[in-house]
């Protein structure tokens, strides 16, 4: 039994090697970047407009409003980011629906690379928002002696965001071909509807934690969230 | 009892209860928050988008330490360095 896409090999040089969740990974960014290519090449401003674009705007609507309700400021500097960090981890699991796929955020690799990814742009955007001192000067918030905690809790943060995602990708996969084994068809089928509701939660989970760390790094550890508009009356 | 033998019993047995273990504390801290959110969305139904988002994010932080046990025991099932050591070593006698 394989425990992640990378033990399926396709071609192999030396050692270089091509393995399931390069293929993948590729197959996904190739649909992402042709689709949105293709679907943005005539853009409307008019009441009259395609309905791939509408579905775009949808999306990136509903994004940027999520995250403004999560506190972050600013929207349109972080949406790059963490719109393809929702918009790759939801499509990896989504395609679960194809025979003879396997997601690749089920291998380690791609999970720590998604991870590594958030733990240089969290320091960035802080120093970019409040200046190397002002954020280096937040890791000394509330007193000194945390300095060393806020340090771990960097680090464990990454480490949980990949562990988590792999976790419950391969942990989808998983089940599933240990039911095909034992069980009529009916089961793994209802087993593999939970894997995508999961992996659309993972998929939001993450970017929505990513989010909240940049928010974090941003406004300073010791700032008090902003009342949301909607509990007002 | 050959060392073989003891690296099967401890992976299988360490692999079982970890999982088995593990998830006791998960579950009953979900269905706290789960609990919790629910009488909340009761007597709030206006706040219903933040309290679903808030209750979401935290249950997978808390669902994260079911998956470090799972991510445990698979390694002991599937990719036990132990075992392969001593496979290795079986093999090449």
């Amino acid at each position: 039994m394989r425990l992640s896409p990378d033990d399926l090999i396709f071609w192999q040089y030396g050692f270089l090697k091509l393995n399931g969740t390069i293929v993948s990974t590729w197959g996904l960014m190739f649909v992402l970047a042709i689709g949105s290519k293709l679907i943005t090449r005539k853009l409307s401003n008019g009441p009259h407009r395609s309905r791939w674009q509408n579905l775009l705007e949808i999306i990136v609507t509903s994004i940027e409003k999520q995250i403004e309700d999560v506190g972050l400021r600013h929207p349109q500097k972080y949406i790059g980011f963490l719109g393809t960090l929702f918009l790759f981890v939801a499509l990896a699991s989504l395609f679960t629906i194809l025979p003879g796929y396997e997601p690749p955020t089920g291998s380690l690799s791609t999970t720590a690379a998604l991870a590594l990814c958030v733990l240089v742009v969290v320091p960035f955007s802080g120093i970019k928002e409040q200046g190397l001192g002002g954020y280096l000067k937040s890791y000394l918030e509330p007193t000194v002696i945390m300095l060393p905690f806020n340090i771990i809790s960097e680090l464990s943060r990454t480490l949980a965001l990949a562990v988590r995602l792999f976790g419950n990708m391969m942990s989808g996969t998983m089940i599933l071909a240990i039911l095909l084994t034992v069980t009529p068809f009916i089961f793994p089928i209802v087993m593999s509807a939970l894997g995508l509701l999961t992996g659309m939660v993972q998929a939001y989970i993450f970017s929505i934690l990513a989010t909240v760390y940049i928010a974090a790094a941003t406004r300073g550890r010791t700032a008090t969230p902003e009342p949301t508009d909607e509990l007002s009356v | 009892m050959d060392s073989m033998t003891l690296i099967a019993i401890a992976s299988i047995v360490t692999a079982g209860l970890t999982i088995a273990l593990g998830s006791i504390g998960p579950a009953l801290g979900e269905g706290r928050a789960v609990a919790t959110a629910l009488s909340s969305l009761a007597q709030q139904p206006d706040a219903a988008s933040t309290i679903t988002r808030t209750l979401f994010v935290g249950l997978a932080m808390i669902e994260s330490v079911a998956i470090y046990c799972f991510v445990i025991s698979m390694i002991l099932i599937f990719a036990n360095p132990f075992w392969n050591h001593v496979i290795a070593l079986a093999a090449g006698k």
